[in-house]
This record gives C-alpha cells, sequence and structure tokens, in this order.
C-alpha cells in the first residue's frame, strides 16, 4: 500500500450516520481507493450513491466512522479537529458547485484567502502568488473586483485559483461545472486540465457530466456507497 | 488589506462594512444607550459632587466630642423591680482630655487629611444696642482652613485671626451693623468678656451659619470660654469622605469619644445620595444589559446568513479559534464605535442641558462636563460587554460543521 507517490489513500473506509440509534444507516460499505500523483479523476454515480459523503470524507470535513484514511503519506483518523484544519488547509484544494466565494473581499483577496489563514496576517509574497494564479487563470485584469461583482465562470475561476494557492496536493471539485453555461464549463474543465498537467496537481471530480467525465484519465463509479467500476482510460 | 492586522481583524472589519446598514443601526443602537449611560453618569456625579460640596462647605467630616456625662446612680436595682429613677444629666461644656496627644496621633493616620481642634461654645455679640447670640469658635487658622475652607468662602477683609481679631458672618454683620476693622463684644454666658475687632467676613452659603459663627483665634476662645489649654471638639478632615462614617466608629470605638461623621449628622441627604447612585446604577447596568443583547442578537443572525461563508473558511483552513474570534472582535468593535458616538452624543445632550437648566438669575445650576475618564470607562466597557454579548454568536460561527455549512 504504501507507495511514496499517492496523494490519497483510503483503505475499506465506512460513514455511518445515527450511529449507535435505532436509525442508524450505513452510506459507505467499506471503500478502497487511491489515487497517485498528476492522476486527474472522476467521481461519479446516481444521486444518493454517497458521492458528497465520499468527497467530504476525503477534504476531511468529515470523518469516516471506521477504515484508513491517508492524505500525502499522513494518516488522519487518530488527528484532532486543529491537525486536521491545518492538514485541509495546506494539502487540498476545494472547488464547489457554487462558486462560494466571499462577497466581503475582491477577487485577489479571495485567492489569498487560504495562505492567510493559514499565516494570520497578509504579506506581499502572498499578494504576488494570487496575482500570478488570477493571471493564469485569465482574471488578472479583474483582481480587485469584489467577488459578488464576477460572472459565475469567472467566479469558478477565481476558486480555482483560491483551491491551487497553497500548492495543494489534492484538489477536490464538487460539480465544478454544475452551475455554468456550455461554454464556460468547458473553459474551467479545460483550466482545470491545463493546471493538472502543468502541475502534477491531482484532481478529484465529482460530476454527473458524462461528457465531462469522459474526458478524465480514471472513472470512479459509487453505487449505493459501494465502488462498483474503477476505469482508466489513460 | 492591511499588512499589519491579523486575519481576525480584516474578516471582522470586512464583515461589519459588508453588512452596512446592519452594522449601522446596531452601532447607532449601542451609542444610544452608551450616551444614557454618560449622560446619567456625568449628571449624576456633577450633581452630587456640588451637593456634597455645598454641604460639606461649612463642616468637618468627622467631629470628636467629649463624651456624654451621665449620671451614676447611688443605689444598684435590688432585683425588685423598682429602678431608681434618674434624671438626665445636663451637659457642661468640657475639655477633650489629653488632645494634644490625640491630635498627634490622629495626624499620623492615612484616612486623615486634617486635624483641627476647636474651642467653641455660645456668647452674646454685642455692637450698640444690637444683642445677637453666636457661637464663638475658636480655631487655628492654619489647620481649620484644610477642614472647612474658610480661606475660599472670605468676601471681605483677610482671614487673619491673631488675639484680639475675629471673623463673622455676612449676616451677622448686617445684623449688628458692623464691618471690618469695626469692633464687636463678646460676652459669654460666665461673664467672661472680651473685644475684638472684625478681620474679615466670610460667606460660608449658609444663612443660619453665617448669622451665628464667630471665628476667633483658639486662646481667645479658650479664655472667653473659660477653656484655658482646652478644646471642646477635633474637627477632622478626611481623604475619602464616603468612608466618614466607618472611619467615626473606629475612633469612638479607639478613643471612647463622641465621634460624629457627617454621613450621620447628614443622614437624610446622605440617604438621598446614596438611594440616587443606586437607582442609577440600576438603569445603567439593565440600559447595558439590552445594548448586549441587541449586540448578540444582530451577530446571531450575521452568523446565520454567514454560514456558507464560515464553512467555506473552515474548509479553507481557517480553525475554530480564527472564526471564534472574528466574531468576537465584531462584537468588540460595535461596542467601541457605539460608545465613542454615545459619548459625543452624551457631551452633546450636556451642552443643551446647561443651556436649558439654569438658575432663576441664568447661571448655570452646576458645572457638569464629560470627564476624558468617562469616555475612556464607557469606550472599555461597552467595548467589553461587545466582545461578551458576542461570545454565544461567535460560539455559534466556530462551531458550524462545514459539511452541513456549505450544503446549507
Amino acid at each position: 500500500m504504501a507507495d511514496a507517490e499517492a496523494v490519497l489513500e483510503l483503505a475499506d473506509v465506512h460513514k455511518s450516520y445515527g450511529t449507535g440509534t435505532a436509525l442508524e444507516i450505513e452510506i459507505l460499505h467499506g471503500i478502497d481507493l487511491q489515487l497517485q500523483r498528476g492522476e486527474f479523476a472522476a467521481l461519479i454515480g446516481p444521486s444518493g450513491s454517497g458521492k458528497s459523503t465520499l468527497l467530504n470524507l476525503i477534504g476531511l470535513l468529515d470523518r469516516p466512522t471506521g477504515g484508513h484514511l491517508a492524505i500525502d503519506g499522513q494518516a488522519t483518523t487518530k488527528l484532532d479537529d486543529g491537525a486536521l484544519t491545518r492538514l485541509r488547509g495546506r494539502r487540498i484544494g476545494f472547488v464547489f458547485q457554487h462558486h462560494l466565494l466571499i462577497p466581503a473581499f475582491t477577487a485577489l483577496e479571495n485567492v489569498m484567502m487560504p495562505m492567510l489563514v493559514d499565516r494570520g496576517r497578509p504579506d506581499a509574497e502572498m499578494r504576488e502568488r494570487a496575482a500570478t494564479l488570477l493571471e493564469q487563470v485569465g482574471l488578472g485584469e479583474r483582481m480587485d473586483n469584489p467577488a459578488s461583482q464576477l460572472s459565475g465562470g469567472q467566479q469558478q475561476r477565481v476558486a480555482i485559483a483560491r483551491a491551487l494557492v497553497m500548492q495543494p496536493a489534492l484538489v477536490l471539485a464538487d460539480e465544478p461545472t454544475g452551475n455554468l453555461d456550455t461554454h464556460s464549463a468547458d473553459d474551467v474543465f479545460a483550466l482545470m486540465r491545463a493546471i493538472n498537467v502543468a502541475r502534477q496537481t491531482t484532481f478529484l471530480i465529482v460530476t454527473h457530466d458524462q461528457r465531462l467525465a469522459a474526458r478524465c484519465d480514471r472513472r470512479i463509479e459509487l453505487v449505493d456507497g459501494r465502488i462498483v467500476a474503477d476505469v482508466k482510460t489513460a | 488589506m492591511h499588512p499589519w492586522l491579523p486575519f481576525e481583524w480584516i474578516a471582522a472589519t470586512r464583515f461589519l462594512r459588508e453588512g452596512r446598514m446592519q452594522s449601522l443601526l446596531i452601532i447607532v443602537g449601542v451609542g444610544v444607550g452608551v450616551s444614557v449611560i454618560v449622560f446619567m453618569s456625568a449628571l449624576l456625579s456633577g450633581l452630587q459632587s456640588n451637593l456634597v460640596k455645598r454641604t460639606l462647605s461649612s463642616q468637618a467630616h468627622i467631629v470628636l466630642l467629649p463624651p456624654e456625662e451621665v449620671a451614676r446612680p447611688q443605689t444598684e436595682d435590688a432585683g425588685n423591680g423598682l429602678g431608681p429613677l434618674i434624671q438626665k444629666q445636663a451637659q457642661r461644656l468640657r475639655s477633650i482630655d489629653q488632645w494634644q496627644k490625640l491630635r498627634a496621633r490622629l495626624s499620623t493616620l492615612p484616612e486623615i487629611a486634617a486635624v483641627s481642634p476647636v474651642a467653641s461654645g455660645p456668647a452674646f455679640a454685642v455692637r450698640g444696642d444690637a444683642n445677637k447670640s453666636v457661637t464663638v469658635l475658636g480655631i487655628e487658622p492654619e489647620n481649620y482652613i484644610r477642614v472647612v475652607a474658610l480661606d475660599e468662602k472670605m468676601v471681605a477683609g483677610s482671614l487673619r485671626l491673631n488675639a484680639g481679631e475675629a471673623l463673622i458672618g455676612i449676616e451677622l454683620a448686617k445684623d449688628v451693623g458692623a464691618g471690618v476693622g469695626d469692633k464687636l463684644r463678646l460676652n459669654s454666658s460666665n461673664g467672661a468678656t472680651d473685644t475684638l475687632i472684625i478681620t474679615g467676613l466670610f460667606d460660608l452659603g449658609n444663612k443660619g451659619v453665617n448669622a451665628r459663627n464667630v471665628y476667633v483665634s483658639l486662646r481667645s476662645a479658650q479664655t472667653l470660654l473659660d477653656l484655658v489649654g482646652g478644646i471642646s471638639s477635633i474637627d477632622i478632615g478626611l481623604v475619602d469622605i464616603y468612608g466618614a462614617e466607618k472611619l467615626a466608629q473606629r475612633l469612638a470605638a479607639e478613643t471612647g469619644l463622641q465621634a460624629d461623621s457627617w454621613i450621620k449628622t447628614n443622614a437624610q441627604f446622605f440617604t438621598a445620595l446614596t438611594s440616587q447612585r443606586v437607582s442609577s446604577n440600576v438603569i445603567r447596568f439593565f440600559v447595558g444589559l439590552s445594548v448586549a443583547f441587541g449586540i448578540a442578537s444582530v451577530l446571531v443572525v450575521s452568523v446565520v446568513q454567514r454560514a456558507k461563508e464560515i464553512g467555506i473558511l473552515r474548509a479553507m483552513g481557517a480553525t475554530r479559534g480564527q472564526l471564534l474570534r472574528t466574531f468576537l472582535l465584531q462584537g468588540g468593535i460595535v461596542g467601541l464605535c457605539g460608545s465613542l458616538i454615545g459619548s459625543a452624543l452624551a457631551a452633546l445632550f450636556l451642552a443643551l442641558w446647561q443651556t436649558l437648566a439654569r438658575n432663576a438669575d441664568g447661571t448655570p445650576l452646576f458645572v457638569i462636563s464629560v470627564e476624558p475618564g468617562l469616555v475612556f470607562i464607557a469606550a472599555a466597557g461597552a467595548t467589553l460587554v461587545g466582545t461578551l454579548a458576542a461570545f454565544i454568536p461567535a460560539r455559534r460561527a466556530a462551531g458550524l460543521d462545514p459539511v452541513v455549512a456549505i450544503r446549507g
């Protein structure tokens, strides 16, 4: 199992809700999954199959009820909340369906935010790094716009820049194009792909969009809390 | 984004600025509350210090007197229920025993600011056909003015009391038709008599006192009242006037003398002061409480509104502590800004009040002002109240489950 290049490692991961009550429901029944550095994978499956639950576990937003979960080689099951938060902030980037920028801040400041919460105070280097990333996602002109005044596609590009600013090992994208028109969706997808190729950042993309999934290197299909297919196409 | 500010400050100020209307309304609300507190405090302390000053202008904080003389029964109560009928002893004018030693010891107590021996007794002031009953007070002027600020009350002549000199009040001066430089004869009840030159007139702000008190040197009074070498009371000035009653009881117990504090001799006045203070404290407390509830409720709403943003911040690596502090700070900032507005409002109210509330002759009732110290206390207090009020919402923000917050 111990692969030096394994960015994500899940072994027999279970997740239940309502543990210890009569209403206990197990959502995930023993997930085994590994993602290597530089992989570009799609997680697909019908609604209610446990995709979001699995993504929350991998993103360290929630804890599994059983099994082993390691990010970047570090086992997470025994970490406390503070250590999980730090690990999440430094090693994982998030891109959500609903963009979720913080409207009180500009595009640039939103991109700086993960560095700011990690280091406590802003500095010139943060600003530079965030500006460079915004230029790379094609928003160099709109850096100082309030986040609320950007279009959907622009917001999602800001969110991608924000997800990358800490140089994470893994970017988790939950329906990143779900709220965009076809043209913007292709743009955003192409951007993620380009970053994946250029930086060898691992991506795990949850999507309903078969067309999008087909363009990923690997397709993991989840049905009723079990992985039923795991196909590498590249 | 200022480079020297930590994340919590940046986020707190941005959140407040973004929720413009909400923030403005609550800050003004806090300001109104603080202005009431500051205005009341300034008004009350002005009023009280004025009243106390007027009351204490002509009396000592504590007066030590010889113990009351009691008649001792010659026969004991034999248990037959027939106690002797004792007539109450008439009180003579007597000296305090060993008063020089007592005075030296009193002077060493840290609570005591000034000690002044006084020999006082009744006499008649005679000038021409006028004959007025007066109280002769023999004093050492240099000590006495530290207990009763007689030097500030002089309206004519000067405060000088050599042998054969006297200070009288403006009422007495009118009654006997005398002025500075005139002579006045004093006849005491035991037949002694003395003719004095009036060196000054005083106005202690009390008509009775101005008509009755005649200040002479201690030695003149001792001769006149047949108290040679003795004194009838020791007047004491204190550092903390509100500690008078406590100290008076202690002194009475230690010396065996009768000790009357100004609090006891002006019991009703003091009760009025105290109840005024208590009622204003109650009002201040409840105003403070409603300010706190206002801040808390606005921040609770803000946490609900920002649930998603809080969730995303948590996902990006913001710790519970960072979010807790961000919301505590918002409470503190609201309190601080509100207190500054409130102090300004209070200063405005006071200025208005002083132009409206005037004596019949158009002079202000008394001087009140917003002291810098009061503004500082209000600012510190409001900041603290705001921070405490933010505690519940801040804990909610810190405790939000990011999974639920982001999805919600």
